[in-house]
């Protein structure tokens, strides 16, 4: 099935090397990560060697190249964030759902990671759990949103 | 019934939704059609309002009433008080923070009052994924002018007349660039919009982007014509998902408006503008990390001496890079001319300056004002001061790459030259406040963590000259530092900043040697007393 959907979006693209970012960050988006196996593929269709899609995919923040949990909790380290508390809201989700920033629960319930600012520094401290921001975050906020996970096994990224 | 034409206004920027505006918005539609009122009342999408910290904020035109924190269960209440002879809703008017008196419009409020909004006058105002709503207030008009009425050269004179200066940080002059772009012989040109805004606390280019991404495409379209550029090329972070899809969604109906595309307004002039999404590397705001990036390799800067980005830029091709800001006051300054745009701010420094306010002040926010007005008005006119009576201790503005004002200094004025003089920078325009409860050391930590961590690794003097100064740092937060420390810090830092290749390295001292400038007892506490005054860190010994 891999396979299939990688086919089908290099299709739309003509396979410059200039397509190369769009194109990981489209693959990424539909799997969730960069298996290696597409990476290879990546490579062959843009022309150029393996290494230079891995070391473009390693470079930049946004690549995985391990799956991801269904719910990806990204803490903002903004200046503002950090001023008015990211760090004890980090310490708080990386407790209750038993991970520490990078790691992916071995169910692939929960990913946590940190981002370096969504802009969104008015209502510091936020995260972002998949696609939604969540502002002026609390202790009781997390324990609100992340009920417990009963064995928080780690997948180091 | 009422038979006038209202509108209710609901901010629906990022921060916005992330304190639950979208349910408020539709609740408010539901309310509205519910009450068979939807020919006369128009609820409508806005970008950001400004006043970030009071989102949800919901705006009654054309009165101007300004509900704060606004619940979706409002809604009901919200509607129904626009009926004919419905009362404003009080309780969801702006409270003045001391006396608690009820302000009920936003242009009374002083957060607005102060400010002087002529970039972000409509944002907030206008609904960013609708372009008849842009047209309405002037949209595109300046686009028109400028390709009919106007040559190139007259274009960048105007440019050039207003004394623009880049407001992406470096504050080059943007005239200037324009006019190198054009010089050049080659055929083909690119303008590309730096919208990499990855300074930690700045949120303004997203939410001009957001609020109001017609006058970012303007801008550009009149610069491709200028310098005789067809590509253009906004290069958005990917951590601004709705920039991205409210400018996507602007593109496709400027391309139908025949704002985009060939024959632009029936003129010889073709433009186009694609998106190109960033992958999260805090480098790549650097121009040629953010060309290289673009050019599917890593973005690492090119190595000094080099040709200029607009000699030799995309596909060693001239290219035109400016801030969102910078385009965006390109169609101000054509429609109401150069002049105009000079009488406002300094000397040197021309216009007006938009900034994240942020951290510990009582009304954060996006704000504009004018250059040249001093931080004392900004922390205590429009920002209302420090929250719980708590003392203020600093301002940090340029993020990574500035430093760290002390509460002394406030009657400086903000402008590209003053705030240089005093070690810090006017960067992208973050701008957060420091109180007594602000750890110095912690911030100068906090900083050359995030530089260690998106130095590209390229040189050596920045990666691993940023990663020895985080770890002094660490340690003194830690109670481990040691007195020649401090004196170490400013040996690294001098030699950071005189030998790294791009501006990341070069600035990334900054807010340790500002903060040694000026919060050396800080240090000393740390290190000598095993103490932290502000209670932040957790000193081993002695901390309480």
């Amino acid at each position: 099935m891999e396979e299939e959907l990688l086919e089908e979006i290099l299709a739309s693209y003509r396979g410059d090397r200039g397509e190369l970012v769009p194109i990981l960050q489209e693959v990424q988006d539909n799997l969730g990560y960069l298996p290696e196996k597409s990476m290879v593929d990546i490579a062959k269709f843009i022309g150029v060697p393996e290494s230079h899609v891995y070391s473009v995919a390693s470079f930049y923040a946004q690549f995985r190249l391990l799956p991801l949990g269904r719910k990806r909790i990204a803490v903002c380290r903004g200046t503002a964030c950090h001023i008015r508390g990211a760090p004890q809201i980090l310490n708080r989700i990386e407790k209750t759902i038993g991970l520490k920033e990078g790691e992916t629960s071995d169910d692939l319930e929960y990913t946590l990671e940190t981002v370096a600012c969504f802009g969104c520094c008015a209502l510091a401290p936020c995260i972002r759990v998949n696609m939604d921001v969540v502002g002026e975050m609390t202790s009781e906020k997390v324990d609100e949103l992340f009920p417990p996970v009963i064995e928080g096994v780690k997948n180091d990224q | 019934m009422t038979n006038e034409q209202k509108s209710i206004l609901v901010g629906l920027g990022t921060c916005g939704i992330s304190v639950g505006a979208e349910k408020v918005f539709s609740s408010l539609e539901k309310e509205v059609s519910n009450l068979n009122l939807t020919e006369n009342i128009h609820v409508k999408r806005t970008g950001c309002q400004g006043f970030c910290q009071q989102e949800p904020i919901v705006v009654i035109e054309p009165e101007g009433f300004f509900y704060t924190k606004v619940n979706p269960d409002d809604a009901v209440e919200i509607a129904h008080s626009i009926l004919l002879g419905g009362k404003p809703l009080e309780r969801l008017f702006y409270r003045e923070p001391i006396t608690g008196k009820p302000i009920p419009h936003y242009r009374d409020i002083p957060f607005y009052s102060k400010q002087e909004r002529i970039l972000l006058k409509n944002c907030g105002k206008i609904d960013p994924e609708d372009i008849d709503d842009y047209l309405t207030v002037g949209g595109y008009q300046a686009l028109r002018k400028a390709l009919l009425e106007m040559t190139p050269e007259e274009i960048i004179l105007e440019v050039k007349g207003s004394g623009l200066r880049g407001l992406g940080g470096a504050g080059f002059p943007t005239g200037l660039k324009w006019e190198a772009c054009r010089r050049t012989t080659c055929e083909e040109k690119y303008v590309i919009c730096n919208a990499d805004e990855g300074d930690p606390g700045a949120f303004q280019d997203r939410s001009v982007m957001e609020g109001n991404p017609h006058s970012v495409l303007e801008g550009m379209i009149i610069a491709g014509y200028a310098t005789g550029a067809r590509n253009g090329l906004i290069y958005v972070r990917a951590e601004y998902p709705l920039a991205v899809k409210r400018l996507k969604i602007a593109i496709e109906q400027a391309r139908q408006n025949r704002f985009l595309g060939g024959h632009i307004l029936g003129s010889e002039v073709d433009f186009d503008i694609e998106i190109f999404q960033g992958a999260g590397a805090f480098v790549c705001g650097e121009s040629t990390a953010l060309v290289r990036s673009i050019e599917g390799k890593r973005g690492r800067p090119k190595p000094m001496p080099r040709a200029r980005t607009t000699e030799i830029g995309l596909w060693n091709r001239p290219t035109l890079l400016n801030n969102v800001k910078s385009f965006a006051n390109i169609p101000l300054i054509i429609s109401n001319g150069s002049e105009w745009f000079a009488q406002k701010g300094t000397e040197k420094s021309k216009g007006t300056a938009i900034f994240s306010l942020t951290g510990k002040v009582v009304n954060c926010g996006l704000i504009e004002v004018p250059m040249g007005i001093n931080l004392r008005k900004i922390i205590y006119d429009i920002g209302g001061g420090i929250p719980g009576g708590k003392a203020l201790k600093a301002v940090q503005t340029g993020g990574p790459s500035g430093g760290c004002i002390p509460a002394d200094m406030i009657d400086t004025p903000v402008d590209f030259d003053s705030l240089t003089k005093i070690g810090s920078i006017m960067g992208s325009g973050g701008m957060v406040v420091m109180d007594e409860d602000t750890c110095m050391v912690d911030v100068a930590r906090y900083f050359l963590d995030f530089t260690r961590r998106e130095s590209c690794g390229q040189c050596v003097p920045c990666r691993l000259g940023t990663k020895q100064m985080f770890e002094i740092l660490d340690d003194i937060t830690k109670g481990e530092g040691r007195p020649e420390d401090m004196d170490l810090l400013i040996e690294l830092g001098e030699a950071i900043r005189r030998s790294s290749i791009c501006g990341l390295g070069r600035t990334a001292p900054n807010p340790v040697l500002t903060t040694l400038r000026y919060f050396r007892d800080e240090y000393e506490a740390h290190i000598y007393e095993k103490r932290c005054p502000s209670g932040v860190c957790r000193v081993r010994k002695g901390s309480d």
